[in-house]
């Protein structure tokens, strides 16, 4: 379904990715894994088309995204960061974002769900932390797309809305979405992911099952295999 | 791009901010208005203010209200929208609101006064006109300093000093090469000099409509004959634009290849 190729960018003097390639299948549950610094977010933001790649392809269902944006009406993104315009209310932010899309959304469901009609005619500058990424959650799942991109999703959510975000994740997976999805938490990755797509250094170091990664590294569980990769990936730039 | 005017515009019209510039022509207006008790002093003293002050706001505000949005305006580049409607419609959304600000807080006091009975209401309109312009062209700049600058203090500081170039150094500058040069013929110099500077441009059009040229000795018959001739006055009202026009495009091309 989405297709790297040879895909390089640069910051400045910072090599961000290498010639990275990569390929997600339709309809698969991928965790972006890597250390800091490794190009997880460039990696989601250059399908987006948020950062614009030096050199290499993107093609998602055989179409190539670069200078395009149409193709990101079949795309949830939700960012990392949720900030939203001081002034506007809660449901000021979700007609705006159903305005530009123009489409029908689930977001009464959804706001149900999180319990967030309270907050509906507040101002986005007086909600919590936690509130705020609640709203980031409606706005990414409300239209229902076949392809959800999620950046550290759960980022200041409290254990219960934890919980019901998971679920949620859990009944798209089920809905057969592709998700491709970002995080820190190794808990989440054994929970959710089919698939793991490791980085490090800006190139694809492991693409596939969980069990695969286990197995190469004879480790016992994830976060084992991910402490040898750190481990041997420290050793092999020392010398 | 509508779209994000509208929404832009709707944030920052019930943000703090709006209400105290609007609070501060209001005051200004009214307190000049009626201990004067003369709308042409007023008018030329509110023109002082706004040429100054305009520019400032829209710098200000206009860098300021790119870097509070950007993470907001990155949920948004994820959406199916063209990059160039998200910032000309964050950039529209901001100058109209500030023009707003500007109408209502000169507009109230001003009618409230009497402007339809007197005979001032060209003037009074003149100078609403080049505050509306003066605010897209630093807005626009603004927005443009912001966009080439990740480095937010670095941005600001442009900024900052981009307002005070062209609001303070420059009318220096410009000075001093006067007195420098006085020996030669300077007319075309001066008159080129402050048709540069959007500043200058509208203080010098302002003046000339109010009929006060008088004022400004030899150098005023010498803009009274440029800017009186039709030529003349296109060609300061083509500059404007242009300096109006110029940033958006800007804004445009940087925006289609800059990474967020």
């Amino acid at each position: 379904m989405i297709k790297y190729s040879k895909l390089n960018k640069k910051f400045g003097k910072l090599e961000v990715l290498k010639n990275l390639n990569l390929e997600i299948r339709k309809g698969s549950i991928n965790a972006i894994l890597g250390p800091n610094g490794s190009g997880k977010t460039t990696l989601i933001k250059c399908l987006l088309g948020m950062v614009i790649p030096d050199s290499g392809t993107i093609e998602i269902n055989g179409k190539e995204v670069k200078g395009q944006w149409m193709y990101r009406e079949e795309i949830d993104y939700m960012p990392q960061i949720a900030n939203f315009p001081p002034n506007l209310k809660v449901k000021e932010i979700i007609s705006m974002i159903k305005d530009i899309r123009n489409r029908e959304a689930r977001d009464l469901e959804l706001i149900e769900y999180f319990g967030l009609q309270p907050f509906l005619n507040k101002q986005l500058s007086n909600l919590s932390g936690g509130t705020k990424q609640k709203v980031n959650i409606v706005l990414a799942f409300m239209f229902d797309n076949p392809l959800l991109i999620l950046d550290e999703p759960t980022n200041g959510l409290d254990p219960v809305a934890l919980l019901k975000l998971k679920e949620l994740i859990a009944k798209e997976i089920k809905r057969g979405k592709t998700i491709l999805f970002t995080t820190h938490i190794i808990r989440l990755v054994e929970e959710l992911a089919e698939d793991i797509v490791f980085l490090l250094e800006g190139k694809t170091y492991y693409q596939g099952p969980v069990a695969g990664l286990l197995e190469k590294h004879e480790a016992k569980d994830l976060e084992h295999a991910i402490a040898d990769i750190f481990s041997t990936h420290v050793k092999e730039t020392a010398e | 791009m509508i779209k994000i005017l509208k929404y832009s515009f709707f944030d920052l019209i019930r943000s703090r901010w709006s209400l105290i510039y609007f609070l501060f022509y209001l005051l200004l207006a009214f307190v000049l208005l009626f201990l004067n008790n003369d709308i042409s002093k007023a008018i030329i003293t509110m023109m002082n203010v706004i040429i100054i002050l305009g520019p400032l706001i829209g710098i200000i505000f206009g860098i300021m209200y790119y870097y509070n949005s950007l993470e907001f305006t990155e949920l948004l580049l994820a959406q199916p929208i063209k990059r160039s409607s998200i910032f000309l419609g964050q950039f529209f959304g901001l100058a109209l609101s500030l023009s707003l600000s500007l109408v209502l807080g000169l507009g109230i006091p001003f009618v409230v006064y009497g402007l339809f009975q007197s005979g001032e209401i060209w003037n009074f309109i003149s100078i609403l006109w080049i505050g509306f312009i003066l605010t897209f062209i630093f807005t626009g700049i603004a927005f443009y300093i912001a966009l080439a600058n990740q480095n937010r203090i670095k941005g600001f500081g442009m900024a900052i000093l981009f307002w005070l170039f062209m609001a303070v150094i420059y009318d220096g500058i410009f000075l001093l090469l006067l007195v420098w040069f006085k020996e030669y013929p300077l007319d075309t110099f001066a008159l080129l000099s402050s048709v540069l500077n959007p500043i200058d441009l509208s203080r010098v059009m302002i003046l000339l409509k109010l009929d006060i040229s008088a004022l400004m000795g030899y150098t005023g018959a010498v803009f009274k004959n440029f800017f009186g001739s039709g030529v003349g006055m296109s060609a300061s009202i083509s500059i404007l634009f242009l300096w109006a026009v110029v940033p958006i495009l800007a804004i445009v091309r940087k925006a289609k290849r800059k990474d967020f």
